[in-house]
């Protein structure tokens, strides 16, 4: 599998929210307003690329060759914890607007099943570690591209006249019905 | 206002029912559901988990600190997600490889620590029982809803249970005849499935 495949399955082929409908609560949370959409987006690409890493090296330096497979979920599960923390105090300290934007989907990318998923399929595949790391930026990328692509598509909607029992998030789950069928023409591609 | 027994049971099934009421939880809901089996499996299993959470969360509820409350339900759920995973690649191997990913995912499941944060850290351990127990089957009963809507129109079939020998279920239910709408069962069916049925409650909840 060489990088170029890699990187083009993550973004689009195998993308993390629309095919493989892992991330989907801050999918249809956070994609209301563009500016929070950016916000996730680019949290969600910071903390994916670094949990992808971490929880490769301890999974390859420390869970494998002591036998401790079994314990990977709740390891993983630390490690991101513990990131999300530290990426929530840095943002708070440094872009203290960002922050408040994001309110409460920050601490719950620790509950984000893009993060947690990635991790455990990074290993599942038994990749290298350059190409993990490709792939976590690949599937971040995908990530980012979808919600933001997603949020602009939102943002017209509410301009719109909906049906009252479609509205909000049944409508939102529709368009992303929609958008996940333009990435499934990608599927030739690999 | 207190809450009697079935009262807390039965909320979970209509009142809260997890992924159209509260709309968490969704990744497993869309992931898994391509056919009945599956949907079912992945509820069982999160109900497990669920309840299980529930009472050690009840049970301790006094003793956690609230600051690190958030990190010690993690560790909980994940002890109890660990135990399901061996449990079922002991007695469901199948139903595990199918699952994939999705089981080590319940530790990610907004909803189990959304039950534990929200009820089972303020109230006693029979209530969290019957609250975990009747989140868990409406989240159960959901998913096979649309596991076997999903399953039917996209590949006519509806299964129960597979062994590796034989499955139980219908084959064909629409006669051989029937051209599948193959769309259901693959991604973007899952999503505009799962909306479409989001709108079908509404409409019957506004009444």
């Amino acid at each position: 599998m060489g990088y170029m495949e890699i990187i083009i399955g993550g973004i689009f082929v195998n993308n993390i929210l629309l095919a493989q409908f892992l991330g989907n609560c801050p999918f249809l949370g956070t994609s209301k307003k563009m500016e929070t959409a950016v916000g996730m987006a680019m949290a969600v690409v910071f903390v994916l690329v670094l949990a992808g890493v971490i929880t490769w090296v301890l999974y390859a330096f420390f869970l494998a060759p002591y036998k401790l497979v079994y314990m990977r979920t709740i390891a993983f599960i630390l490690v991101i914890a513990s990131l999300v923390q530290f990426v929530e105090m840095f943002l708070k300290k440094s872009i203290p607007a960002l922050y408040a934007g994001l309110g409460i989907f920050l601490p719950l990318i620790t509950t984000n099943c893009a993060v947690f998923g990635a991790c455990i399929l990074n290993i599942d595949k038994e990749l290298n570690f350059m190409k993990t790391l490709v792939q976590s930026t690949a599937y971040a990328v995908g990530f980012g591209l979808a919600l933001i692509l997603f949020a602009g598509v939102r943002e017209r909607i509410i301009l719109s006249r909906v049906p009252k029992p479609l509205q909000d998030t049944s409508i939102g789950l529709v368009t992303a019905g929609i958008l996940s069928l333009t990435f499934y023409a990608f599927k030739g591609m690999i | 206002m207190a809450k009697t027994l079935t009262q807390e049971f039965t909320k979970g099934l209509w009142e809260d029912i997890a992924p159209f009421r509260l709309v968490l939880g969704l990744c497993p809901v869309l992931g898994v559901t391509t056919t009945m089996e599956n949907g079912i499996g992945m509820g069982l299993a999160t109900t497990f988990v669920l309840v299980f959470s529930n009472i050690l969360v009840a049970s301790l509820r006094n003793i956690i600190p609230s600051k690190v409350r958030i990190a010690c339900f993690i560790i909980i759920i994940a002890t109890f997600v660990v135990i399901t995973e061996l449990l079922m690649q002991a007695f469901a191997y199948t139903l595990f490889l199918k699952l994939g990913v999705f089981i080590p995912l319940i530790v990610v499941n907004c909803i189990v620590l959304g039950r534990a944060e929200a009820f089972a850290s303020k109230n006693s351990i029979t209530l969290s029982i019957a609250d975990g127990l009747g989140i868990g089957i409406g989240f159960t009963l959901s998913l096979a809803a649309l596991g076997s809507l999903r399953e039917l129109l996209g590949a006519n079939n509806l299964t129960i249970w597979t062994t590796p020998t034989s499955i139980i279920g219908v084959q064909e239910v629409f006669g051989p005849h029937f051209q599948p709408f193959t769309f259901m069962v693959q991604a973007p069916g899952a999503f505009v499935c799962l909306g479409l049925m989001l709108c079908l409650m509404n409409l019957l909840g506004s009444k």
